[in-house]
């Protein structure tokens, strides 16, 4: 049994929240210069500059990459040889999503209440899920979600018999729908299996792989790369103005299904992949 | 491609002459407003109350901005989905003057019916590029619904705030034509 005191929770969240919202990883830096080598159109070519420009002056001068810092969603792998102290995981982790949004003067756009609609004023809550792994180790990782790209997001329950065909035209009809919204060139998560929430979850969690990374069964890999191609052909393009290039990525993460059931989720992610992780 | 630059207020004439994909930037006041803000000073209309700030001729930035750090005049200050407003803005426009606004995403077709009518302007900033914008906000100030937070009406000096234009006055829809060149 290994002993995490809630202190070292709270302040690794702290930190992960600042690093997500203004410090875009490698993975994406990777894909921003093989699109901007592949897209046709000049305009888009120079968004997707503008885009880098954007993210480079965020990291030097810790001014979030985006307005919209999102809702943290946080994703906990806990092993099942640890014993948290001080305190209550989640407690610990909204208190560190609390701290980094105040201290990195990043939005808070979190309201009390679907309707009443009253902003709680530190971001929080978060989004937390917590898996439950081997091991004395735990790892954090915080991805802030904005607005724009989650609301064009959907589920659908499929019929058996639409098939593979039937999913990409699903993922595709929603791609379409989003258009400009969701500030292209987007990575598209696809969750695909399981039932109606679990689809949802893989579906978010598919947004974690890095850029450029295929999913490892073959069949799976093929339908990431045929999805990209079939979206990259939309003609939708960067900020929706018109190119080659309407996706970065297509990640589809699958999970065992019912007979009866064909679950697709599509969960759309902006242009900026943003997600931070820490081992403790 | 050649950059259009423009100040405000934007006079008819101006707008008239300003077609859908071209690049502009823009110098001088425009004002911000999103979801909550829009909603208000729709109801505050409808009831016959006194506006908080003189929309006519004015341009509109959808924009609920980071808190500044010290030191700065503005967080990071991107563009908002414009579509969340479409219920709001033909109003703005033939009621209260509205002449332009400053967003992203596609318009209803109630808007752009607005915006042919009264010849008004619809511009698209960068979306997802705030820390790039905010540096060509010279200076913001609350003016209205400070209680909103993130969503309260600010006044902004811009300097060559870069945009382009995606519904021109004849409802000319840059989206529609730049997909139409590129879809296979």
């Amino acid at each position: 049994m290994r002993n995490i005191h809630v202190q070292d929770i709270i302040n690794a969240v702290e930190g992960l929240c600042i690093e997500a919202c203004t410090t875009l990883p490698a993975d994406w830096w990777k894909a921003t210069e093989e699109a901007i080598s592949r897209e046709e159109s000049p305009l888009g070519k120079d968004i997707l500059r503008l885009l880098q420009e954007n993210a480079s002056l965020a990291a030097s001068t810790g001014e979030a990459i985006c307005q919209d810092t999102g809702m943290a969603v946080v994703f906990v792998e806990l092993g099942q040889d640890v014993h948290i102290e001080g305190g209550s995981l989640y407690e610990a982790i909204n208190e560190g999503v609390r701290r980094g949004y105040t201290k990195g003067y990043l939005r808070k756009s979190v309201v009390n209440d679907p309707l009443i609609r009253r902003n709680t004023g530190d971001n929080t809550p978060a989004i937390i899920h917590v898996e439950l792994v081997p091991g004395s180790g735990l790892r954090i990782t915080v991805a802030p979600k904005g607005g724009g790209s989650e609301n064009c997001s959907a589920l659908k329950m499929l019929r058996p018999a639409d098939g593979r065909e039937g999913v990409i035209r699903y993922v595709l009809e929603v791609v379409e729908a989003a258009g400009a919204n969701p500030c292209p060139p987007i990575t598209v998560g696809v969750g695909l299996g399981g039932n109606f929430e679990m689809a949802a979850l893989l579906a978010k969690k598919a947004l974690l792989r890095p850029l450029g990374k295929r999913h490892p069964e073959a069949h799976i890999a093929e339908l990431e790369r045929e999805i990209l191609e079939r979206i990259n052909h939309t003609g939708i393009g960067p900020q929706g103005l018109g190119g080659r290039i309407t996706a970065l990525d297509v990640h589809v993460e699958t999970y065992p299904t019912h007979i009866t059931s064909l679950p697709v989720a599509v969960n759309i992610q902006c242009h900026a992949t943003r997600h931070a992780e820490a081992l403790l | 491609m050649t950059v259009i630059r423009l100040t405000t207020p934007l006079s008819l004439e101006v707008i008239q002459k300003l077609e859908a994909g071209e690049q502009v930037t823009l110098s001088g006041i425009i004002f911000t407003a999103r979801d909550a803000a829009h909603k208000k000073l729709v109801e505050t209309y409808r009831a016959g109350g006194k506006l908080p700030v003189d929309l006519e001729g004015q341009i509109i930035y959808y924009v609920g901005p980071c808190p500044p750090k010290p030191g700065k005049v503005i967080g990071s200050a991107g563009p908002t989905t414009s579509g969340r407003m479409d219920p709001y803005t033909p109003l703005l426009i033939r009621q209260l003057g509205l002449k332009g606004m400053i967003g992203k995403g596609n318009r209803s077709p109630e808007v752009v019916e607005a915006i042919k009518e009264k010849g008004a302007v619809y511009f698209l900033a960068l979306g997802g590029a705030g820390a790039l914008l905010a540096q060509r906000i010279k200076k913001a100030e609350i003016v209205a619904y400070e209680e909103l937070g993130p969503e309260a009406i600010y006044r902004l000096e811009v300097e060559d705030f870069p945009l382009i234009v995606g519904i021109d006055s004849r409802g000319q829809n840059a989206y529609l034509m730049g997909k139409a060149r590129y879809s296979k």
